[in-house]
């Protein structure tokens, strides 16, 4: 245990610079994107304040899958699932993350996770650089962060009792002793709501919300430090939903658990978080504290987002923004600002120039133009600042090779 | 057909309950195929000829192999004309085979209509108990009067025909005097109803080529084809983002006044109950426990398992510390305990729960509820 520490604390001491080094893999699964488009931001890398305060900080992630090769099977075309994506999560708290599907929220998640290989961008967790990771080192991270999937009749192995799928991952990290693992898979079932006679049984004699319980049960055998739920409640009724939500409030405060909450319901993610990120065609548009998302949303996607959701009160006025259209495939993004499509508030220059992804509010940030410091103060001329040799160069973007 | 506590069914019992289902399934399918069904025994009356539809005591059946399901456990409500009625309940509460069994979908030969009346009004002002309708009766009405929006879009149209063939298919065997040529104007005109931008170009897409809610609006056109006078929508959006659920819930309301018809809308989002019914129907363990117009419904729960329903959802303009939860779960349909199903799961629990199931008290005209809490008060 003491030389993986001090080999943690060497790759955080001299992080590798995301330009200085691609791997010989990484550069043919990267070919044919332009090298600037994927590193065009700053190199800010976190102060040891910000370190300590979050148990995971993630800078200008990008995922990228090809879509398309030519002849010699190199990718021409991508996808991006996730594109330049920054978030925080401090130790002990919840981020939601909502957005509708096909938005990139799950592989943004799974991403996170090391489940794929990130295009580029920096994670830095529990206070280490861990983009650069190798295998060995990856593994004996993993045991800290565990993920609890959405569909709990397909995550689990059929061919295993609960107690085998619970004590898998203590047995490979060595959590316990061998000696204690049944006491102690037994002890974590009971914390979850599961009772001790099922540890022989195997899932297909549980219902849905009983798998869930297994599900987290699994998840939290390895005494994670941070949590991926993706959907862990859409597949189940209302009733069993409110009793898995507050079982995961309890052992988050129990275990001081950082979580990422993931789910297109937004009244759920109301529920749970402290912060909350909307994301909208692989990009986040909006990140900050619950309250203020829910009482002051400033991007007009979330804005509709949060009309849209069906109260359950009968007297309520119905005066909502209905969104016209569906979410573009993000094989082929609109150009500008990707939700100028189906913006009610949509302006010329949105068309053509995307909006910066800036903080306004401590903690509270927002990419739109309807925000930006230069419209705010003088609406016209920052319309007019963008001329239209701008606008024919912005309708060619520069990854058409 | 006592089941043992641990759920395990001996050799001896399993082969009672074999030849208890044969002889059931035999006696419901003789009655259903018979060739001459007298008109007398199908022809009824409506109780209030304003509604369209009225569910009487009815049972629907499930006979398996681990004893007799009872699904739908003696449901009665009316749908008036022109309204919404919205049927909530959670997974397994029956609330789909009740609207499978008004149009005689129901799994056969398992699944039976045992018991009871559904009463609908046709458009030319008869009046037929559904139940006992000959096949060849129900085959005129199921899709033409009576249409049904089903919850996956995805599995629900067929994956090697194009939207154009499907759709045309419903007006070929609806319309009368139908050719290739009207019915394909009439799809597209469909197409175009439902907020389709590329009708021409969606007529000759496949399934596979259009997005969720796309492929719901093409099931809501499928539907609407025949002008029916009442539509089933059975959980629409629940496959759906919220934007999109947002649209097809707009889109169902606008063609409903357009159409002139009823909906029968069966959910287990209260908040899309609230937005869309004019009455609800609270379903539980196979039984109507209250029934009401949206205001009583969500002003004034009366039914323990209302309250717990209403409090158990977070919602999105409250912030509440900790989520209400009903504590176990829905109880086995196999074999239904003979007091009230919901005693063990009830908070508000008393003495009288023991007793047998409770009878439907009137709160007001239109509200009424299955609970013992009730009954005394209404005889003070």
């Amino acid at each position: 245990m003491e030389n993986q520490v001090e080999n943690k604390n060497q790759t955080s001491a001299s992080p590798k610079k995301p330009n200085a080094f691609v791997s010989g893999a990484k550069k043919l699964f990267t070919a044919g994107i332009p090298r600037k488009s994927l590193y065009d931001y700053e190199d800010v890398s976190p102060t040891e304040e910000e370190l300590k305060e979050n148990i995971l900080i993630v800078n200008h992630l990008k995922k990228y899958f090809p879509v398309e090769s030519n002849l010699i099977g190199r990718p021409i075309r991508y996808l991006k699932a996730v594109d330049d994506v920054s978030l925080k999560i401090p130790y002990g708290k919840t981020l939601g993350i909502v957005g509708e599907s096909g938005c990139g929220k799950t592989t943004l998640g799974r991403t996170l996770l090391g489940l794929y290989d990130k295009t580029t961008g920096e994670v830095y967790f529990d206070g280490n650089n861990i983009t650069n990771y190798g295998e060995r080192q990856t593994n004996a991270i993993r045991k800290d962060m565990q993920v609890i999937f959405q569909d709990p009749y397909s995550s689990l192995s059929p061919r295993f009792t609960v107690g085998g799928i619970i004590s898998e991952g203590v047995l490979v990290h060595k959590i316990v002793p061998r000696s204690q693992i049944k006491d102690y898979v037994v002890n974590l079932m009971e914390r979850c709501g599961l009772q001790p006679q099922y540890y022989e049984r195997y899932p297909y004699e549980f219902s849905g919300g009983q798998r869930q319980r297994i599900c987290i049960a699994r998840a939290l055998a390895v005494k994670p430090k941070f949590v991926v739920c993706d959907e862990p409640v859409s597949a189940l009724d209302v009733s069993i939903q409110a009793q898995i939500l507050n079982l995961l409030r309890e052992l988050q405060q129990e275990m001081k658990l950082a979580y990422m909450f993931i789910s297109h319901d937004l009244s759920v993610v109301r529920h749970v978080s402290d912060s909350v990120g909307v994301m909208y065609l692989g990009s986040m548009v909006e990140c900050g504290p619950t309250e203020r998302i829910f009482d002051n949303p400033m991007h007009p996607y979330t804005r509709s987002l949060l009309s849209a959701v069906p109260v359950p009160d009968p007297r309520r006025k119905k005066d909502r923004i209905i969104l016209q259209g569906t979410i573009p495939s993000p094989a082929n993004p609109p150009s500008g600002c990707r939700f100028h499509t189906r913006c009610p508030e949509c302006m010329e220059i949105c068309k053509y120039k995307a909006p910066v992804y800036r903080e306004y509010e401590e903690g509270h940030s927002c990419a739109c133009h309807l925000y930006d410091p230069g419209y705010l103060s003088d609406p016209v001329g920052y319309k007019a600042a963008y001329s239209e040799a701008d606008a024919v160069f912005a309708a060619f973007p520069s990854n058409v090779d | 057909m006592k089941k043992s506590k641990s759920g395990y069914i001996g050799f001896k019992e399993s082969r009672k309950i074999v030849k208890y289902n044969k002889q059931q399934i035999r006696y419901y399918e003789r009655l259903k195929k018979r060739k001459h069904i007298p008109r007398e025994e199908y022809l009824a009356t409506m109780k209030n000829e304003d509604n369209v539809v009225e569910f009487d005591d009815l049972h629907t059946y499930f006979f398996t192999d681990t004893g007799t399901v009872k699904a739908v456990n003696g449901v009665s409500f009316d749908i008036p004309a022109h309204s919404t009625v919205g049927v909530v309940g959670e997974s397994g509460c029956g609330k789909s085979v009740t609207s499978l069994s008004l149009l005689r979908l129901v799994q056969a030969p398992q699944g039976q209509i045992v018991s009871g009346s559904i009463r609908y009004k046709t458009k030319d002002g008869d009046c037929y108990d559904i139940t006992k309708l000959p096949q060849d009766m129900m085959e005129k009405i199921s899709g033409k009067e009576i249409s049904m929006i089903f919850q996956e879009p995805m599995t629900s149209l067929n994956p090697v025909f194009t939207i154009g063939y499907q759709l045309d298919e419903v007006s070929l065997l609806h319309i009368e005097g139908a050719t290739k040529e009207s019915a394909r104007e009439k799809s597209i005109e469909m197409l175009k109803l439902v907020g389709i931008a590329n009708a021409e170009g969606v007529y000759k897409s496949y399934p596979h080529e259009l997005s969720g809610g796309m492929r719901q609006r093409v099931m809501i056109a499928m539907a609407l084809c025949c002008q029916p006078n009442l539509i089933i929508a059975d959980e629409p959006t629940t496959a759906l983002d919220v934007t999109i659920q947002a649209q097809i819930l707009d889109l169902l309301r606008e063609l409903k006044d357009k159409l002139d018809s009823s909906i029968m809308l069966i959910t287990h989002d209260l908040g899309v109950i609230a937005e869309m019914a004019d009455y609800v129907v609270v379903m539980y363990a196979g039984k109507v426990i209250e029934a009401g117009n949206v205001f009583e419904i969500f002003d004034n729960p009366s039914h323990p398992y209302t309250i717990g329903l209403l409090k158990s959802k977070p919602v999105i303009n409250k912030k509440v510390d900790e989520l209400y939860c009903i504590k176990g779960r829905v109880p086995s349909a196999v074999d239904l305990p003979d007091y009230c199903y919901f005693r063990d799961r009830c908070d508000m629990c008393t003495s009288a729960c023991a007793g047998s199931y409770p009878e439907f008290v009137q709160l007001s005209p239109t509200h009424k509820v299955a609970c013992h809490l009730y009954e005394s008060k209404v005889l003070k």
